[in-house]
């Protein structure tokens, strides 16, 4: 047997404890259902308006950075391994790649992508704020 | 004996294997729940859980029983199917990690090589990198099938800071891999058994001190324990991206974030210190005895690893999400990048 076939086996038993647990829960437990425990959490509160609300699109530049450096660093894993059998010509290639890396990381920072706090934009036809 | 006979063999003891990690590991999962409130307890000067069996040994069990019987909701807004497998994404990648890590060296007894691992993997640290990477997708899942506003902005945060300490944390690998020359875990421990200028054990924590402390950064964040743990800071989301979970399913996110942490303990022994060794010991010419001595030094050094956990949780404070960000990307990651450039040219010019 080798070892991907060992590894679907031991997620077919972590499947069948995990099953056989929920299984088990479902004929323990009371159920007094009414409409009012099936309502969103907010507090106590009725819920207000939608709940797929606005949110700040940093997360979504963050998400885009992180793919393109986690398929860098995915190249660099077989030549990590490699590395002691090729010494010089493996370090200047991968030199040459890191500091490409680098400069994206160099330009991303430069843009002020990585700040997760900004600065206001200041235009020019908006009336300043009190105190500027 | 047969060819037959020998699959048998193997198949067997495979199962008994697997019985034996989920066993253990399930009852240590237990285990640290209660440790991690006695623990914390005593940092504050109290007493913590000690009323149920013998110094509270048996509240786990107790805890157990009352997660068995609550009532199971699910909220008529969220999406059912999503909803419904979004614990099972968190759940099984923490268990699966367990099935390469060696806890001891290869020994041989009435004719048959017995390994002190589950699967001797050729790719066994991406195998762990793709599983703990997985448990983004339950946490983003749960957020959002849940359709409720406050595990949105819990999964949310909880998903960008995962992937931002992912980076850090598969760059500082990379450095340990360079000098083992191999992804297979058992060489890699094996690697460090040996002694550095005869006398320093060569772990790689000597070798690359950098590394350990961004790998060991970086899994506190992945696992959001404190001063990480922003997806789920009480006084603000309430509960973060599980706030609408209840019964078994709430208790398979908190079996899998403390199975995380087990991993990323197990982890750092084997990348780090050694493993299974014990230093200036050589297990494997002690037979039965030597293999003992490996289990107790794992499990020591893992048990250590756990503890610091629990010992940061009370030191440190929270850190502010822009704090968070900027640790990630612009000093743990260029320090990745130094780190694995620092070792390089260390090995290209001076081996």
């Amino acid at each position: 047997m080798t070892g991907f076939y060992i590894v679907l086996l031991f997620l077919l038993t972590g499947i069948f404890i995990a099953g056989m647990s929920l299984a088990v829960s479902r004929i323990l437990q009371t159920r007094k259902a009414y409409p009012e425990k099936y309502i969103s959490y907010e507090c106590g509160e009725l819920p207000a308006g939608e709940s797929w609300i606005q949110f700040n699109n940093r997360f979504y530049i963050i998400a885009l950075i992180f793919i393109i450096f986690d398929v860098e660093v995915l190249f660099m894993f077989p030549w990590a391994v490699v590395f002691d059998e090729y010494g010089l010509l493996a370090f200047v290639e991968m030199l040459i790649f890191i500091v490409i890396l680098l400069v994206g990381l160099a330009y991303v920072w430069a843009k002020g992508d990585l700040n997760w706090i900004k600065p206001r934009p200041q235009l020019a036809h908006l009336p300043k704020e009190k105190g500027e | 004996m047969t060819q037959t006979g020998n699959i048998i063999l193997d198949v067997v003891i495979i199962v008994i294997k697997i019985v034996i990690v989920l066993g253990v590991n399930l009852t240590i999962v237990a285990y640290l729940t209660l440790a991690e409130r006695r623990v914390s307890a005593f940092m504050q000067d109290r007493l913590g859980p000690n009323r149920v069996g013998p110094a509270g040994l048996l509240q786990p069990i107790a805890d157990g029983i009352k997660f068995f019987t609550k009532e199971e909701i699910i909220p008529a807004q969220s999406s059912k199917l999503i909803y419904l497998m979004a614990p099972s994404f968190v759940l099984f990648p923490a268990f699966l990690t367990y099935a390469v890590i060696p806890v001891g060296p290869t020994f041989s007894a009435w004719g048959y090589s017995f390994q002190m691992e589950i699967a001797n993997l050729n790719i066994g640290i991406l195998y762990i990198l793709a599983l703990t990477s997985f448990v983004v997708y339950g946490v983003v899942l749960a957020g959002w099938s849940s359709n409720s506003k406050y595990p949105l902005i819990g999964g949310l945060r909880s998903a960008a800071q995962m992937i931002s300490y992912e980076l850090p944390l598969g760059l500082s690998i990379i450095g340990v891999l360079m000098i083992v020359g191999s992804l297979r875990l058992s060489e890699i421990v094996n690697f460090q058994t040996h002694l550095l200028w005869g006398f320093l054990p060569r772990w790689n924590v000597v070798l690359q001190p950098l590394g350990f402390l961004i790998f060991l950064i970086a899994a506190f964040a992945e696992s959001n324990r404190l001063p990480f743990d922003m997806a789920e800071a009480e006084p603000e989301l309430v509960g973060g991206y599980h706030t609408e979970y209840g019964s078994m399913k709430f208790a398979s996110f908190m079996l899998g974030e403390y199975a995380g942490m087990i991993t990323s303990a197990a982890l750092m022994t084997t990348l780090f210190f050694g493993g299974w060794d014990f230093p200036w010991v050589n297990e494997s010419a002690l037979g039965v005895w030597g293999i003992l001595l490996a289990v107790i030094a794992f499990s020591l050094k893992t048990g250590f690893f756990l503890f610091l956990y629990l010992w940061v949780r009370w030191t440190l404070p929270r850190f502010r999400y822009d704090q968070l960000m900027r640790l990630g990307w612009k000093i743990l990651l260029p320090l990745a990048l130094v780190n694995i450039v620092v070792t390089a040219i260390v090995m290209a010019f001076l081996a």
